[in-house]
């Protein structure tokens, strides 16, 4: 057979028995076998199952076994879970990584320039793109699903785990040159609904376990009882109620920080006040959101990520709530980037500074501890981009003069709501006068910053090698930032 | 017209975090308190960490208070001249029951204005009154000083002291809340009501400030700030009430300018209570916006 690629995809026939058997194997090592994985090839995962993912590490483990070096590591996010790959990094079996976040031991142990390539940490929207412009080729796509049946044809509904959503998984089933499918839960066929389709799959691997159903619906969803959150909370959903933006059919995003999922209550009380209704809310999706779309507060959810067995249980139960691909979400080249159609979004920060950019990626000992996520891609996209975030955290500002690590750039950010005030963007000049309208405590961001300054004093600036450790790559491709080795 | 105490927020006097963020909830009055919530072996840094609260964050005009610890603990004189040297506006003496308790506190506090050249009478105080002698002698010790802003009921050690417990009626807190208040008027002060401790019971908490804001209390101690909104809203007078108030006074006013002795709105006379009580509904509409 001629090997022959159409944009950058290998076109292949496939040779599989009639009761489609073939595709089901016992192990991962008869996948990689079969997949012919060789030294320096891209392999992909996704995060689906946060802290509870088991699968990251046994493939990875099982490569190290077989001897194989240099791959190009490329999931769409790794959490503390993953500090085994450590060891696989040291003996040369990991040599590059790509990923959204990064935490924990692996976390520091990168920070501390323990690879000789820095890493590149990538949006969820731009991970989507660098995939589908080519930038990025998948060698082969090792996907664990909650349930499928012998085709691939695979779902977050299964009877050990349940993840919900395959939104970044999808992305990668579509484009990777080989698809393995990891599950616990193989089913009769066909497996509908589906997430995955059988089209792109090439291998089913059985195993007796994939996750940990704590772990994968770990502390998503906080219930904030913090009167600082709510304070923040609070005045948040004051700044969208107060803008022209909110009238029926509005649309938002919330983050999954404390006091962003807490605007949604706050926000969900003065709708029923207006008789007001949402058309959508997008992206991670928690159980206020399932909430509202239950009580009729919003007309449908787009989900790209179930944070909670509630959200997880509404996407199988409502014909409102949508599974939607990390592609359809926020990918910037996607002709139907939901994002671009977002009224609203609400988002964290571990840092912001008078320019208003935006760090969610390392501490303040200049350490990777974040995640990059949906932050850019949202915050470009939305009409009204508002940062939910304290002051201070302990003896941390937050508010600073310069953050860290750029992940969004400040003209992408509209409004900060912090416990002693709101400043707003001066690229946004029209929402001042309207929000001071509506009786808000508007602030100047310098007098944040200066607030701040004086409450817990000046830290000693971070020291940091020439080593960059990674590079943080804009939803566009181009590079917004480096982070370097701490000293 | 006095200053509105609606909520008085307690603040552990160890907490760093708390006290900084104190101010941000709109309370009327912020405790901090060196008193029960402080642990034998943390009072002298808690003590320390307050004068440097007070001596060094800005709290915006919020009335600082702090519970000291007693007189008949070796704590007692230490918290005081440390408030006072801090400038603290209130020292709030815990269960008071004679009016010499009142009076050891105020020499001390007096010696300690002196010491920190300080101007004698700078200080105010307040007294908690925690027992069934207390209760008795509630007038006298709401006399007992020119300092003195207010007298506040403990109701935990009360109701101990009585041989019961809280109900969520509060009939056994009754007799004491109208005895409390009732010399507090007498003397011309502040009376505060106790503390609420299910800070996620807040239909209990709406009830309770209710009843109390309708007995004729000034307002409550909070111990989270979640209750803050809550209180305010009880006291928050309504429209109707607002315009009538606004009624009053601009009559009052036009009676005084052209010099009539006798004021009166839509034909009816309104005398000084009803102006007081127009203003005082004024001041509460001003600070509930």
């Amino acid at each position: 057979m001629i090997e022959k690629r159409v944009h950058g995809k290998l076109i292949k026939p496939y040779e599989v028995n009639a009761d489609a058997s073939g595709k089901v194997l016992e192990n991962i090592k008869a996948a990689l076998k079969k997949a012919n994985l060789k030294d320096g090839m891209t392999i992909s995962f996704h995060h689906h199952f946060r802290e509870g993912d088991y699968v990251i590490n046994l493939v990875m483990d099982e490569i190290a076994k077989m001897g194989i070096k240099n791959l190009v590591l490329f999931p769409s996010s790794l959490g503390k879970v993953h500090e085994t790959l450590i060891e696989h990094i040291k003996s040369g079996v990991i040599s590059e990584i790509h990923t959204s976040g990064l935490r924990g031991p692996l976390a520091e142990f990168i920070s501390d320039g323990n690879m000789s390539k820095p890493i590149t940490i990538r949006s969820h929207g731009g991970r989507a793109r660098a995939i589908e412009a080519g930038e990025i080729k998948i060698d082969i796509a090792f996907l664990a699903v909650p349930r499928t049946d012998c085709m691939g044809n695979a779902s977050g509904n299964g009877s050990k785990t349940q993840c919900g959503s395959l939104g970044y998984a999808i992305v990668d089933s579509k484009h990777a040159d080989q698809v393995v499918l990891i599950t616990d839960d193989l089913c009769d066929y066909p497996n509908m609904p589906r997430s995955i389709v059988q089209d792109n799959v090439d291998m089913v691997v059985v195993l007796d376990a994939i996750g940990d159903p704590e772990g994968i619906a770990s502390g998503a969803t906080r219930y904030t009882k913090n009167p600082k959150e709510l304070k923040i909370a609070e005045l948040a959903s004051k700044v969208i109620t107060s803008l022209e933006y909110y009238k029926d059919g509005f649309s938002f995003q919330t983050g999954s920080g404390g006091a962003s999922l807490a605007v949604t209550r706050f926000l969900k009380d003065q709708m029923i006040k207006d008789g007001i209704k949402a058309s959508f809310a997008l992206g991670g999706i928690t159980k206020p959101m399932v909430d509202l779309l239950e009580e009729g507060y919003v007309d449908c959810l787009f989900d790209v990520q179930s944070f909670d067995l509630t959200s997880t249980a509404s996407m199988y139960r409502n014909e409102r709530h949508y599974e939607i691909s990390a592609s359809e979400y926020a990918n910037p080249s996607n002709k139907g980037c939901m994002a671009s159609m977002l009224d609203y979004v609400i988002l964290s920060a571990l840092e912001i500074d008078k320019d208003f950019n935006v760090n969610v990626m390392t501490g303040s000992d200049g350490v990777i501890m974040g995640a990059s996520g949906g932050h850019c891609d949202t915050a470009a996209s939305a009409k009204v981009t508002i940062i939910v975030a304290p002051l201070y955290r302990g003896r941390l500002a937050t508010v600073v003069d310069r953050v860290t690590t750029i992940i969004t750039p400040g003209d992408s950010i509209d409004v900060l709501v912090t416990e002693r005030g709101i400043a707003i963007n001066p690229l946004r000049t029209d929402l001042v006068e309207k929000l001071k309208k509506a009786n808000l405590p508007v602030v100047e961001m310098h007098e944040l910053v200066a607030l701040a300054k004086s409450i817990i004093g000046e830290p000693q600036p971070i020291e940091f090698d020439d080593m960059i450790v990674a590079n943080v790559e804009y939803r566009d491709g181009s590079i917004i930032d480096s982070i370097r080795k701490r000293k | 017209m006095g200053r509105l105490r609606r909520t008085m927020l307690y603040v552990p006097g160890n907490n760093a975090g708390m006290m900084a963020d104190a101010m941000i909830y709109g309370a009327d009055s912020i405790m901090f308190d060196l008193e029960d919530s402080i642990s034998l072996k943390e009072k002298d840094a808690a003590r320390h960490l307050v004068y440097q609260a007070v001596k060094n964050l800005d709290f915006g005009g919020v009335e600082l208070v702090c519970r000291v610890n007693g007189l008949d603990s070796p704590y007692g004189e230490n918290d005081i001249e440390a408030m006072v040297a801090a400038g603290i506006h209130v020292i709030r003496l815990p269960k008071t029951e004679t009016v010499e308790d009142i009076r050891a506190v105020e020499q001390l506090i007096a010696k300690y204005e002196v010491k920190h050249n300080i101007e004698v009478g700078t200080v105010k105080m307040m007294a908690a009154i925690e027992s069934a002698l207390g209760i008795i002698n509630a007038y006298s010790i709401a006399t007992a000083s020119n300092r003195l802003i207010g007298i506040a009921i403990g109701a935990e050690d009360y109701v101990t002291n009585l041989k019961t417990t809280r109900s969520a009626s509060g009939v056994e807190l009754l007799y004491a809340r109208s005895q409390l208040l009732n010399a507090a008027r007498a003397a011309g002060i502040a009376a505060l009501d106790t503390v609420f401790s299910d800070v996620d019971d807040s239909e209990g908490f709406t009830k309770e400030v209710k009843l109390i804001k309708q007995l004729g209390f000034d307002g409550k101690s909070v111990i989270n700030p979640r209750q803050i909104p809550i209180v305010h809203q009880v006291f928050k007078p309504t429209d109707s009430e607002i315009s009538h108030a606004q009624a009053v006074i601009k009559a009052s006013d036009e009676a005084e300018i052209k010099g009539l002795g006798v004021v009166s709105l839509n034909g009816k006379m309104i005398d000084k209570p009803i102006v007081e009580r127009a203003q005082r509904i004024i001041e509460l509409a001003k600070a509930s916006r």
